[in-house]
Parts: C-alpha cells; structure tokens; sequence
C-alpha cells in the first residue's frame, strides 16, 4: 500500500486537499452480502490509513458477467447506502461503490458515491452507466439499461462526476463532465485483460493512456478503481490509477491482484494544470461552435 | 514520390501476430488455476493426462506451479499402439518437477469393448474410444483424489475441431485454450519444457505415426498465421491478396467452419420461453 506524499514531476511537498484511497477487489459471483462485508472491512482499513474518500470498483458488490442474473442481485441506492452503514457503524468517510442497481424496475450498470457521517449515509449521487459495451465479451445492454445523462455533483472535496468503464473509452463522456465543473472524476470499471503480447495486458496501457489523457485535457484528477479475480475464465485487470491535473500517474496498483493504494490529492494543482494548459477555457469559449457542429451531424444522422 | 505497396511490407512467414510475454501468460494462467480450482472450487488438487506432447507438458508444468508438485497428479495412459517415446517424453517432465505420477495401461479397458463387440472398427473408431476412455479414469481418479482435471486442449486444435468430442475438451478448466499451438511453444521454452518434447512433431498419438501436421495438411506455423487473422475478422480474399497461399487459407476456413458444432455444448430442442442457454442466462460461475 502506497502513500504519494511528494509529486513527482515537480518535487515539492503537497498541500494534502484529502486523502483517496482505490480498492481492487476480487469479489464472490453473486454473493452480495459477503462482497459487502468485505468492501467494509476494505473502507475501515482505508479509514485507519487516514483516507477521506475510498473508491471500488465496477460491479464490486456482485461480480461483473451476470447475464440474467444480475436481476436477482441488483439493489436500489439507498439499499446499498443502508447495508454498508449497518456495517460501517457511525464513521465519517465518503465510498464510491459500483453496483447493480434496480430503480423503478429497470436495472443498471451504476455507481453510487455515498457520504457516511454521524448522521447516517447520504446517496450524494448515482451515475448510472452511460455507455454500454455490447460486443464481444460484453453483453451489457441485453441486460441493464442505460444511463442517459453524465453529472457533476458537490462533494465535501470539491466538484465529483463518476463514470464507469467505457465512459472513458469517448472523449465526450469526460468532457460533458469537466464542462459541468468536475474537478475530479471517478473512473471505475471492469476490464478482462486482453492482449500479451507485452509485460501487461494491453488494456492496462489503454486505460492508462485514456485516463492521463482524460486528466490533461480538462485538468482533472482522475481516480480510477478496477475489478480483479477471475470470472468464467476472464481475468480483470486491475493496475488502478490516480493521474493528477498535469496527467501524471501518482500512484498506481499492481496488475490482476488485490489491492488498496492510497493517494493524497492536493487540488491546488487543478488551478495550476489549467493555468498552464487552458485547454477546458478554450473548449468553453469554443462551446457554442461545438454544440452547432454536433446538431448538424445529429441532423445528419438522424435525416 | 514513392508508392507503398502494403502487399510488399507484410512479411506471411512473420510471427509477429502471435508472440506473445510467455512470463505474463505464465503468472496469468497459474493465477487463473488458482482461482478457478481453489478459490472458487474449493479444489486445490489437479487431475492431468500427461500424454508425452508439449500441451500436456505445459499444463503439467502450469499446475505444479499453481498447486505444487506433490497436488499435481498426472496419469500417463498408453494403449497397446501408442508410442514409446510417448511415455518416456511424459517421464521427462515428471522427473523434472516431481509431481506425482501414475502408468494406467487402457488396453484392457479399450479392446474390452473393441474386441468383445466392435472387432471391425478402425483405427479412428479405435483412437476416439481411447480419448474417451482416458476422460473416463481422469474423471474419476478426480473424484478419488479430490482434484479437478485440467484440460490441455489448444486454441489451434479446438478452431479445428481436432479432438474427440467430450474427450480432450471435457475438463470444466482448461488454461491453454486460447493460445494458438505456436503460442503454447512459446510458453514451454520459458517454463523449460524438456527439448526432446519441444523439438518433436506433435501427434495425438491416436493412431500409428500419426502427426498433428499431416492430418492438417498444413504446417502449425501456416496454420496459425492464418488463423490469427481470420477470426479477428480478416476476410479469405484479403489474406490472399497479402500473400497466404489460397490453399491454406481455404484449408484452414473449411475446418473452423466446419467443427462449429464442436466447439458448443449439444443442440437442445427449445420449447419454451424459459430454454436453458436461450432466455434462462446464468454465467458458468454464477
């Protein structure tokens, strides 16, 4: 378990804002209840390291490859909120936790951020998953539903958008998230590793190389939890990362096992990220000739 | 200005589409082991035919790295025409790793029924009831030793429906079936493979003098090159078009093409709105 306490390209002593820990969890097919009590037992620890904020993965509370299943172990938000505070007992902490959640009888691929305090647990928000990969080895939306909207919400940290696997795959995802004033986005997902050709799978590099990207471009932090374990066969990957603003990785988990890192985010360093590279000023200047290129080629499409 | 002709870069006897990082592939597959047999199955023993060929071999190698020699059992199961060689090649990689080791002859069991009801059936007839036979003790010294039997099977036999069906692919694990043959060579050379099964032509060593290659009728390095490429989507034509010759791409597509049924569970006849694999949908480890 790491603890980032300088930055590295920079070398100077960092104002912690609050301190974030990733979980990569393996969790038990379907067994929700167990799975929760060990994304307790992982929030605790993360408590005791001094965390403010612990983030797991998609999916965690279940397993990601349901199929039908997924009916059977999908909860609603407040549910969830529910079950981890009878665990968690009266802590202050904030968790992100990806889950399947049932609502009005249509399920989906989601991810809560839920603040715990003295007074209870507080849903802050629900992202539910905005892109769902349907090819494959993914099947998603032949059984959950999809998100239609990317939010940005207030957190006792700041400005938080949560999204959820191929979220991060399109630029667009990120972008609508950061132009609602994210300063930190939470990325978590489940990826089966794929392509061995090199020292790690390729879609560590891949979602490495997206989630920099992600963060440079708008002057974000990115915190990004991913699923470990086995599921039929298919190995998720792990090597979770926290990139800051300037698209550094300062803290990342090891490929394919479990593990908890802990990063300290200092979000003077998204001032700093945007002042040097205004890329997200410009686009919000440029906005309106954006929004007018999308309508004509919906327009397009759409004839 | 100078014209790039893609059909002059593209190098067919190239194996660059399917080197892969054999120390990654490694510490993945054993990681797969542990959490499929021990993990979720509560098993931490591993049941494998060690037949003397290089997957076998690599299997072996895998499971004693994930559950340790002394729970790794392998069974070496010749029939009166296997080849000696066969036998000596398994020894090598049982004195190598020290697992735990066990000669069943299947004669008796095979010419049981060939010879008392079948004495006509030939060869192939003959090599399939071997594969099955060989199935039927891994599955049950799996429930005398309380371990799980390993499936050796590769993704270039299993593309050409090369093998006995619920045979070779019956084991509920199998951490070699998505590496194309020439993969899993490279995975022996870093687990240390003894050479003389590496440099060997493999067999099923079902029937006499029998190689892998002469019943493809095409070499394993062709044949994956091909292959690679085909069911990543790459259409015959354009294969051709960059050099393959038509005839091991025709070769090659007629035999995945044609063991399709091979690669799937039985055809059942659906009747209602709640067919098992159809509408009723659970994952294998649900």
């Amino acid at each position: 378990m790491g603890v980032m306490g300088s930055h590295p390209g920079t070398n100077y002593t960092m104002a912690v804002t609050f301190r974030a820990a990733a979980v990569q969890i393996a969790p038990s097919k379907a067994r929700y209840a167990e799975n929760l009590d060990r994304v307790a037992e992982a929030a605790l620890k993360a408590q005791q390291a001094g965390a403010d904020l612990v983030v797991f993965p998609e999916a965690c509370t279940t397993g990601y490859f349901l199929e039908g299943g997924v009916g059977d172990v999908a909860v609603p938000a407040d549910r969830l909120a529910a079950d981890l505070a009878a665990r968690l007992g009266r802590i202050e902490i904030d968790l992100v936790v990806g889950f399947y959640e049932i609502d009005d009888g249509n399920i989906y691929n989601a991810a809560a951020h839920i603040e715990f305090s003295g007074a209870g647990a507080k849903v802050l928000n629900v992202h539910r998953k905005f892109f769902l990969p349907t090819y494959g080895v993914f099947d998603e939306e032949r059984f959950v539903s999809r998100g239609r909207e990317v939010t940005a919400y207030d957190t006792r940290f700041g400005r938080f958008s949560m999204l959820i696997c191929e979220d991060v795959w399109h630029s667009v995802t990120p972008m609508i998230a950061a132009l609602k004033g994210a300063t930190v986005i939470i990325a978590i997902a489940a990826s089966p590793a794929r392509g061995f050709s090199a020292s790690v799978p390729t879609n560590v590099d891949t979602y490495h190389r997206l989630l920099r990207a992600t963060a440079e471009e708008h002057g974000v932090f990115v915190i990004n939890s991913m699923l470990v374990g086995f599921e039929g066969g298919k190995g998720f990957i792990g090597g979770s990362v926290v990139v800051n603003p300037l698209g550094e990785v300062i803290e990342e988990g090891p490929v394919g096992e479990e593990f908890m890192m802990i990063a300290d985010i200092d979000m003077d360093l998204i001032d700093i990220a945007r002042k040097k590279s205004p890329l997200l000023a410009d686009l919000v200047s440029a906005l309106e000739d954006v929004t007018r290129e999308i309508d004509d080629v919906n327009e397009a499409l759409c004839d | 200005m100078r014209l790039i002709d893609r059909r002059e870069q593209f190098n067919i006897d190239s194996d660059e589409a399917l080197r892969s990082d054999a120390e990654l592939v490694a510490r993945w597959l054993v990681a797969f082991l542990r959490d499929e047999c021990i993990r979720k199955r509560k098993m931490s023993r591993a049941i494998v035919g060690l037949s003397g060929g290089v997957d076998s071999a690599v299997t072996t190698y895998l499971c004693a790295r994930a559950f340790g020699p002394e729970n790794t059992f392998v069974f070496r199961m010749p029939y009166k025409i296997s080849s000696p060689a066969s036998l000596d090649h398994a020894k090598l990689v049982v004195d190598d790793l020290g697992v735990i080791d066990r000669i069943i002859e299947i004669t008796d069991m095979v010419d049981g029924y060939v010879l008392s009801a079948e004495k006509d059936a030939g060869e192939t007839r003959i090599g399939n009831v071997c594969a099955r036979c060989r199935m039927t003790i891994l599955f049950d010294q799996s429930h005398k030793h309380g371990g799980l039997p390993i499936g050796t099977g590769n993704k270039t036999e299993r593309l050409f429906g090369y093998f006995t069906w619920h045979a070779d692919d019956a084991p509920p694990i199998n951490p070699l079936g998505d590496l194309f043959k020439s993969q899993v060579y490279q995975l022996a050379d870093y687990l240390g493979v003894p050479k003389e099964i590496i440099d060997k032509a493999p067999t099923a060593d079902l029937i006499k003098n029998q190689t892998d290659e002469g019943d493809w009728g095409i070499t394993i390095d062709k044949a994956d090159r091909i292959l690679v490429r085909l069911i990543d989507g790459w259409p015959s034509e354009k294969l051709v078009e960059m050099g393959f010759p038509t005839e091991d791409v025709e070769n090659v597509r007629r035999k995945v093409g044609g063991t399709h049924w091979k690669r799937k569970l039985p055809t059942v006849a659906m009747l209602s709105d709640t067919a098992i694999g159809e509408y009723y949908l659970r994952p294998v480890d649900y």
